[in-house]
């Protein structure tokens, strides 16, 4: 063979593995996520309406709205705030597409970090994306990873100095919504989110927030709530009767006070809502993990984590069962119900009663995707993607 | 500013790009060509901004 030859005979053997690659990655990014919303929805909006700068960017999300048969209180929910803890955004979807309320507003975020479901983790060797088992064949999503995209959003600087508390903080982290709160309106895209998230937050009056999340076992907060200090009476009620009545245990911590750019903290702050953030355990994110696989992530069996907790390193226990999908989904949607319940328990006059959405026992019972509806068969003006 | 640093970045990424594919055609090894081939994967997915 030639060297001309060979070298157009390597070229070809890199074009296919640039081909291929470049397919999963284009696909990747630009999954759709069907959605196939409750009769409860009364409207959809973008996030960019609260804050026009976002329209025609990644993290124009999708706002969808519940309008009770009575007035009552206005709750917001948010999922994918970290798109790789799904369980919180899995519960989200739960809502959006079985809620019906009956009294109050919610409203639901299935993408908070919209950019972050695009991507995942750089040398971390996730999974693109992970399917739900359905009657119909099944649901796959996007996995995503912690951050945005650095393809919306890039370079990042050597600190990161938050605004406005300017604490300083991991550099990686301005591209964490979870950090970016209260954002600001000439920031970044992740910053312009979060922003755009409290003018909503402040202009539809909303009462209180719900962020959820999961949590790595060797991570202090997990199986918790934590609360802003205007939740705290809330969250333990909350905490307590969950512990008690649901068979699965919810603690309840403080949010620190000089801990910045958290959505327990800094959305409490900055508006007149409560905000409390729930965890819910995650194998997946253990750094002890094994195989990084959409089984590991589904199933949240894994060896070396059950190892590591043998040898004390846990904050949380697993054995050889370990914390399936749908354990992790049922407990945010039970915790999300049991909020309303308390809530509504503290305050008659402004409650917030939602129908229609399983509880921990049937989650678990029937699997997150009896939840999931058929996008082929919906209704097109009930169908949305994510 | 970020734009400037992204046009910036993305002329450097075009540069290393185009520095590789000259190692592809001068090279005599086979061992350098293919490892040149494997390198260029990535600066062109970043070129093509798939990833």
């Amino acid at each position: 063979m030639t060297p001309t030859i060979r070298k157009v005979v390597f070229s070809l053997l890199g074009l296919v593995l640039l081909v291929l690659s470049g397919i999963s990655f284009y696909e990747s990014r630009r999954l759709q996520e069907p959605v196939v919303v409750s009769d409860g929805v009364s409207k959809v909006v973008k996030l960019s309406t609260y804050f026009s700068p976002l329209e025609g960017t990644a993290n124009d999300c999708n706002l969808y709205f519940f309008e009770g048969k009575e007035p009552g209180a206005t709750f917001f929910v948010l999922g994918g705030t970290h798109p790789e803890e799904p369980a919180g955004r899995l519960a989200a979807w739960i809502f959006a597409e079985n809620a019906v309320l009956e009294k109050g507003r919610l409203i639901v975020a299935l993408s908070a970090n919209r950019s972050g479901t695009t991507v995942t983790r750089v040398g971390g060797a996730y999974p693109p994306d992970f399917t739900i088992p359905t009657a119909w064949g099944g649901q796959t999503f996007r996995l995503g990873d912690r951050w945005s995209n650095p393809l919306d959003q890039w370079p990042d600087p050597e600190v990161y100095i938050h605004c406005p508390s300017g604490q300083e903080l991991a550099y990686v982290d301005i591209r964490n919504l979870n950090r970016c709160w209260p954002g600001r309106p000439n920031g970044t895209l992740t910053e312009k989110t979060t922003y755009a998230f409290m003018e909503m937050i402040r202009k539809e009056q909303v009462d209180l927030v719900i962020d959820l999340h999961e949590a790595e076992l060797q991570y202090p907060v997990i199986n918790t709530i934590v609360a802003h200090e205007k939740g705290e009476e809330l969250a333990t009620m909350i905490s307590m009767t969950l512990t008690d009545v649901e068979g699965f245990k919810m603690g309840m911590e403080f949010s620190p006070k000089n801990l910045h750019g958290l959505s327990h903290r800094e959305i409490g702050d900055h508006s007149q809502a409560i905000s409390l953030l729930f965890e819910a355990p995650e194998p997946f994110l253990d750094a002890t993990r094994g195989r990084t696989t959409r089984e590991q992530m589904l199933t949240g069996k894994d060896d070396f984590v059950v190892k590591a907790g043998k040898h004390g390193l846990l904050f949380e226990k697993i054995d050889e069962n370990g914390w399936p999908i749908d354990i992790r989904v049922g407990r945010h949607t039970s915790a999300v119900l049991q909020t309303m319940v308390s809530w509504t328990e503290a305050h008659p006059d402004r409650p917030m009663v939602c129908d229609s959405v399983p509880k921990y026992a049937d989650v678990v019972a029937k699997g997150t995707g009896a939840f999931l509806h058929a996008p082929a068969q919906a209704r097109r003006d009930r169908l949305y993607h994510e | 500013m970020e734009l400037i640093i992204s046009i910036i970045y993305y002329c450097l990424v075009g540069f290393v790009s185009a520095l590789l594919i000259y190692n592809l055609i001068k090279t005599k090894e086979w061992q350098k060509e293919l490892l040149t081939i494997i390198v260029l994967i990535p600066f062109l997915l970043r070129l093509f901004m798939l990833k």
